[in-house]
């Protein structure tokens, strides 16, 4: 890293990453073989493939919950460890992981109370962000108390709390029903519009990664590894782009790209041509 | 024994004032009422049984002696409860009970407090360290395969020589000690569950935040315990009385139930309602030590869903 730019324009650069389980074990599974994949600043990722290809494992090398076997990776031009430490991203899970014994507003207060906010502090930035994602009606409320969508948008508000350059999800609305899954795509596009956050999202599901990334990364299995990138290239996304030509172009090239065909290439041409 | 902790629970539910969510006041006060009512009907039961025993042994020979000395009728034994303790004493029999009962209450919680916390410790250094529960955990299962009757003598002999300062060993410490011998058991094991049960998800999330291991304690594990620690403390308080009881039987220390309980089963062929009375005196000392436990609970878990640990 040149130690003249302090401000680093990549938000991810993993490097040579190798992931092995059960080492030298007669159940050994190679879960990532060899991931070199850069993230610039600002940039929304997907990560897409079928279970056990490793797109979640590659997150959790990210996010430093996991260490490579071989590798390493680098958040915000610093070592994935540090940037845990410092808190330069934000992490949202399938589960929402909402802490049952607290209100709305306290679980979004979470990770500021560990960085040791004080009080009045951290309840005017839950406050700001329960703004965000449309639920300060409800920061008084226990998370049971509401639906599934509306347990995931706090998540994703505490995920934003600290104000980490990089979100990274691990297929937070997978356990959302579809119309409310599609208005959380949305929702999410716009947080993202509005605090230019860079963001690395795994999801399997192929129309939901074509809709939100700027490149969606095709994974597969066994060993888990990154067999292509595809540039999706649809301006500004509204209601109307879920059914234009670009985006089925788009959702076509990835579902290709899965299959292993070689005609992805002939359909990612097409993507971007509005 | 079952139906008269319904009512106890019946009771907390049914007070008023407690904010519940599942429910209107009105319908709670039902569900309330309904369970005191089942609760009822159920005493009513056993004292129909009881007597119907009696009945039918006067007439057929039974395999167990069913005469008045052994088996009371139980209107004998309510007003065997107001009778004076000895002949010409000022107190009845059921002060004498209430008095010992709650003698034995402060024995029991104290030993309920020290094997509460000493169960806690144990948990926390279990959970956080591997090793500590391979190497701890069979030693806590094994020490209550101990026999009480073995243990008891042992620990007033130990005790007896123990002075620190101006602090001397009493028999009631050694007593105090055997109700936290049996308390600390149900405590530090359901404990260990409750500090182990956050999903993966959530220990992931505090592990993102970079969360020290003292905050993931009492942010995380602690507070996930809770559904987990209020069983176990419940086992923990009627173990202490139980233990105080048979330590005070087997330690000879008056002045609490267990020692009422042989002194007035020695009374039997005189006034057989007296031990009856002493017996269900600790019944209800049991009880005593579990309400306070459900409210403790009530308390702690006033945030949480309804439902118990999934």
């Amino acid at each position: 890293m040149s130690v003249t730019s302090p401000v680093s324009t990549t938000a991810v650069r993993a490097t040579g990453i190798w992931k092995v389980f059960n080492e030298g074990q007669a159940n050994e599974v190679t879960a990532l073989q060899d991931i070199n994949l850069t993230v610039e600043a600002g940039e929304f990722i997907s990560l897409i493939g079928p279970s056990g290809c490793g797109k979640s494992t590659l997150l959790r090398v990210i996010a430093d919950l996991t260490h490579p076997t071989k590798g390493s990776a680098e958040v915000a031009g610093m070592s994935a460890a540090d940037a845990r430490q410092q808190q330069r991203y934000g992490m949202a899970f399938q589960q929402a992981a909402l802490f049952d014994w607290r209100t709305v507003r306290r679980n979004v207060e979470l990770p500021l109370e560990l960085q040791g906010w004080s009080k009045s502090a951290r309840a005017a930035r839950a406050m700001e962000l329960l703004e965000m994602v449309q639920l300060a009606d409800f920061a008084g409320h226990r998370p049971w108390e509401l639906s599934g969508g509306m347990q995931q948008r706090v998540a994703i508000a505490r995920s934003l709390a600290v104000d980490p350059p990089l979100l990274l999800m691990d297929e937070p609305f997978g356990a959302l029903d579809e119309m409310t899954r599609e208005r959380m795509q949305n929702e999410l596009l716009r947080i993202r519009q509005e605090t230019g956050k860079s963001v690395i999202f795994v999801t399997h599901s192929i129309p939901e990664a074509v809709y939100l990334s700027d490149r969606v990364v095709v994974m597969s299995p066994r060993p888990g590894r990154i067999t292509d990138i595809i540039d999706v290239n649809l301006g500004s996304r509204d209601e109307d782009t879920r059914e234009a030509e670009a985006f089925f172009a788009g959702v076509t090239a990835v579902r290709e790209a899965l299959r292993g065909r070689t005609g992805g290439s002939a359909a990612r041409a097409r993507v971007g041509e509005v | 024994m079952s139906q008269s902790v319904t009512v106890t629970k019946a009771g907390m539910d049914a007070a008023p004032g407690r904010t519940a969510r599942s429910g209107s006041a009105g319908r709670r006060f039902k569900r309330g009422a309904a369970s005191a009512g089942w609760a009822l009907l159920g005493i009513l039961l056993s004292v129909i049984m009881w007597e119907l025993v009696k009945a039918v042994g006067s007439v057929v020979p039974f395999p167990f002696n069913t005469s008045d000395t052994t088996m009371p009728n139980v209107w004998t034994m309510v007003t065997g409860a107001f009778q004076p303790e000895m002949r010409g004493s000022s107190t009845t029999v059921l002060q004498a009970v209430i008095m010992a009962a709650g003698y034995s209450l402060m024995i029991a919680m104290g030993g309920f407090v020290v094997g509460v916390s000493v169960g806690l410790m144990l948990a926390i250094t279990m959970q956080r360290f591997a090793f500590m529960e391979r190497g701890l955990l069979p030693f806590v299962i094994a020490s209550q395969t101990v026999p009480l009757i073995a243990l008891a003598p042992l620990i007033v002999g130990i005790g007896n020589r123990f002075s620190v300062g101006p602090f001397e060993w009493s028999t009631t410490y050694s007593v105090m000690f055997i109700a936290a011998y049996l308390a600390f058991f149900p405590l530090s094991v359901g404990a260990l569950r409750g500090l182990h049960a956050p999903t993966a998800t959530s220990l992931e999330l505090m592990r993102s935040y970079a969360a020290k291991p003292r905050q993931l304690l009492f942010k995380l594990r602690f507070p996930s315990s809770i559904p987990y620690l209020v069983p176990a403390l419940k086992v923990s308080a009627a173990s202490a009385v139980v233990g105080t009881v048979i330590a005070e039987i087997s330690t000879g220390v008056r002045g609490g139930i267990g020692r009422l309980i042989i002194e007035y089963a020695r009374e039997i062929t005189g006034q057989p309602a007296k031990v009856y009375v002493a017996v269900f005196g600790a019944i209800i000392l049991g009880l005593v030590a579990a309400a306070l436990v459900t409210a403790f609970d009530l308390y702690l878990t006033r945030n949480l869903p309804k439902e118990g640990p999934a």
